[in-house]
């Protein structure tokens, strides 16, 4: 929609400084309300979800990033201080929208259902990965969850969900996509190319941009100039909000609003949440190389899982007794979880030509034919894993 | 001589071209203070300043289109792209603006000071999307230069060449092998010339070519076919796009026999390219047909990353298929 045009007759250039995008924030750094803030509407069982899996992911990721240090996985990367961005903005959505999201939201997915086996079957790359052991570490994805499985490539998502969004609209359904991504991907050509799409072609899909402060080492201030990534929406003509991305109820408040918004007039919202990345990148990252505990510290006093922690105590929806029981009852089922998937056998190493196609073309049979009977040759060199030993079974599969 | 690693090679090439060139820009993903993700860019910013090495935003296609503009006004741009993997949404600036600069203006304008240096190849648990060689692609669009180090030596000498070179040039640098492969590297300025290949060991029976981090399995291949008997003779082409057909031709006419392999998929894989070229020019020289012994036809595995990958028993077994035929 273009405004009605506003002549001047002297050159007057608008700047970033004309238009302010508010933040909203609802609680304090204590998890007290704010004076001039609205509680908005949330029962006791949803904030109690919403906080159990913020901690659960918090568990997670610390039990996660020692099992990678011990060798026990490849690679890990974790949400940790964006716990409240995640959950509280997949928890303002229904199980049957589709999530979309870039690779630091397992929080989200928890929400949704995923179990411990299922994280640890995808991080060890066990037989039970959905994804059959192809991808690393975190790349999870669950078709009964309605999550689509996550790409290594940034921001390539963005357009996919403005259209499976037009999608959904066309087939009547009352489902919206919700597409994650942080602001170093929104400098990627595929944010431009996919908000411009979803704002012409009318699609419900609400963008949640998890501005954190650093894409890998490189610093915001080194990423953009103008402020942040919520302007952006205004320019393709997106509604678009900012808020406290470590105050869960503001995060929750916004998202309710922008899936509701997105139905009501099948279009894009944006929320972009303001937190920080207070882990490193990944576990092949080492932030000392490029910023202070100092600078950490600070963030780490906004923790947001403490804040609703605090909210929900004088609620008196939660206690400490319960949070030290819930936190090991956690702590428990994860390491529980790690042992018995990490005994599980390999996928079969059949799945090494399953679905590159539908059917796995005559030339990638006679290929596999060929490892096969290579691997014969020197059975001692390859499938160490005595499990993985099937190929006999998986040869007759594709005769 | 000094050792240091292929990694600490490359570092030393930007090193050297910067001091000895003004006009050469370091930029791309992390690549400043941080000094990029494998440390390639260590120290650069902190010597030539923030002007000349910086980091850029998260967008490929503005890294590489960012730089073909540089090397238009006359600056001679060193752009990297994190993962070799990650080179896609740049394809378009690639394919269709640096290969053909200098042809669509009739030679009025070029970006040959662009050279683009990206991380390629497996063995490093990676995955789909760290993993890939993507050079054919490259290799099929003219206008391109296509450069594949395999050694330190190679690496600075390569890159040297390939930043002072007058036409774009995509660097893929083996990221399994950066600091694995260790060799004399001069402090001093000095470039291997483009477009020719290195006879790395001669050998009368069977010549085996390759590049990049493949060379490693050529070699211990060549090692274990020299117990039986079978003398190789290996190349390292090196330089992929414009290739050094005169001497894999007299290589190939004086062994009767070829074998190349590289880790990319075999279907359009550059293995075939040359396949085809050496027949037209070998073919009664040849005593048994040319093998390839490449990646599969899929994406890169993760969990079969040493049953996909094209090792050295896969090279000594169709070495003796090939002896044997």
């Amino acid at each position: 929609m273009t405004a009605k045009a506003n002549v001047i007759g002297v050159p007057r250039f608008t700047e970033i400084t004309d238009l302010t995008i508010p933040t909203l924030s609802i609680l304090d750094a204590e998890g007290k309300l704010r004076k001039d803030a609205y509680e908005p509407l949330i029962n006791k069982a949803t904030a109690m979800k919403i906080y159990q899996d913020m901690a659960y992911i918090r568990i997670l990721d610390e039990r996660m990033v020692a099992a990678q240090r011990q060798g026990r996985l490849s690679f890990y990367l974790t949400c940790t201080g964006e716990e409240a961005s995640v959950v509280g903005s997949i928890a303002g959505f229904k199980n049957h929208d589709m999530v979309m999201s870039q690779y630091r939201e397992q929080a989200a997915l928890r929400y949704r259902g995923f179990s411990s086996e299922q994280f640890m079957n995808q991080l060890l790359s066990n037989d039970l990965d959905f994804g059959k052991g192809r991808q690393m570490p975190i790349h999870y994805g669950s078709c009964e969850l309605n999550y689509m499985t996550i790409s290594s490539t940034l921001a390539t998502q963005i357009p996919q969900a403005a259209g499976y969004a037009y999608g959904q609209k066309l087939s009547g359904k009352d489902a919206c996509t919700i597409c994650y991504f942080g602001e170093g991907a929104a400098s990627e050509g595929d944010f431009h190319a996919g908000l411009n799409m979803a704002a012409v072609s009318n699609c419900p899909v609400v963008f949640v941009v998890r501005n954190n402060g650093y894409a890998i080492s490189t610093p915001t201030s080194e990423q953009f100039s103008g402020d942040g990534i919520a302007p952006r929406g205004i320019g393709y003509g997106i509604s678009s909000i900012r808020v406290d991305g470590n105050d869960i109820l503001a995060v929750y408040a916004a998202s309710v609003e922008a899936r509701k918004l997105a139905l009501e007039k099948n279009a894009p919202v944006i929320v972009e949440t303001m937190s920080y990345r207070l882990g490193a990148h990944s576990t092949s990252d080492d932030p000392t190389n490029y910023r202070s505990i100092e600078e950490e510290d600070v963030w780490r006093k906004k923790d947001p899982i403490l804040r609703m922690k605090n909210w929900m105590l004088d609620k008196g929806w939660w206690s400490d007794q319960q949070d030290h029981q819930l936190k090991a009852q956690y702590k428990k089922e994860i390491l529980d979880a790690l042992k018995s998937q990490e005994k599980r056998p390999s996928p079969s190493i059949s799945e090494l030509i399953t679905d590159v196609y539908k059917t796995p073309p005559a030339h990638l049979q006679k290929q596999y034919k060929d490892l096969l009977s290579h691997i014969d040759k020197y059975p001692d060199h390859y499938l160490p894993n005595p499990n993985k030993v099937d190929h006999q079974t998986a040869l007759t599969q594709f005769n | 001589m000094p050792q240091i690693n292929l990694l600490q090679a490359v570092n030393s090439a930007l090193d050297t071209a910067m001091a000895s060139d003004p006009r050469v820009i370091c930029l791309g993903e992390d690549i400043g203070e941080f000094g990029g993700v494998f440390r390639a860019t260590s120290k650069l910013q902190e010597k030539y300043g923030k002007q000349r090495c910086f980091n850029t935003p998260i967008t490929e296609q503005g890294i590489v289109g960012f730089s073909i503009g540089l090397a238009a006004q006359g600056s001679v741009a060193v752009a990297e792209i994190q993962f070799a993997d990650y080179i896609f949404p740049a394809f378009d600036q690639i394919v269709n603006e640096a290969a053909k600069f200098r042809y669509r203006s009739g030679d009025q304008f070029s970006c040959g000071g662009l050279t683009i240096r990206t991380p390629y190849g497996g063995g490093i648990a990676g995955g789909l999307y760290h993993s890939q060689s993507p050079e054919a692609y490259f290799c099929h669009t003219p206008g391109l230069k296509v450069v594949i180090p395999s050694t330190a030596y190679q690496a600075k000498g390569l890159l040297l060449a390939s930043i002072r070179d007058p036409d774009p040039v995509i660097f893929f640098e083996p990221k399994a092998i950066y600091r694995a492969e260790v060799g004399e590297v001069p402090d001093q300025d000095y470039e291997i010339p483009l477009g020719i290949a290195e006879v790395v060991t001669r050998g009368t029976d069977i010549t085996l070519l390759g590049w990049g981090a493949q060379m490693h399995q050529l070699h211990r291949a060549a090692k274990m076919a020299l117990e039986d008997g079978i003398q190789c003779e290996v190349i390292d082409l090196r330089t992929l796009l414009p290739w050094d057909l005169e001497t894999i031709v007299a290589s190939v006419n004086k062994t009767g026999r070829l074998i190349v392999s590289h880790e990319a998929p075999r279907t359009g894989g550059f293995a075939g390219e040359i396949a085809a070229a050496i027949q037209e020019e070998c073919f009664l020289s040849l005593e048994s047909p040319i093998i390839r012994v490449t990646g599969m036809d899929t994406p890169f595995p993760l969990v079969f990353e040493k049953e996909y990958l094209p090792d050295y028993l896969k090279v000594y077994e169709a070495i003796k298929q090939s002896v044997n035929f």
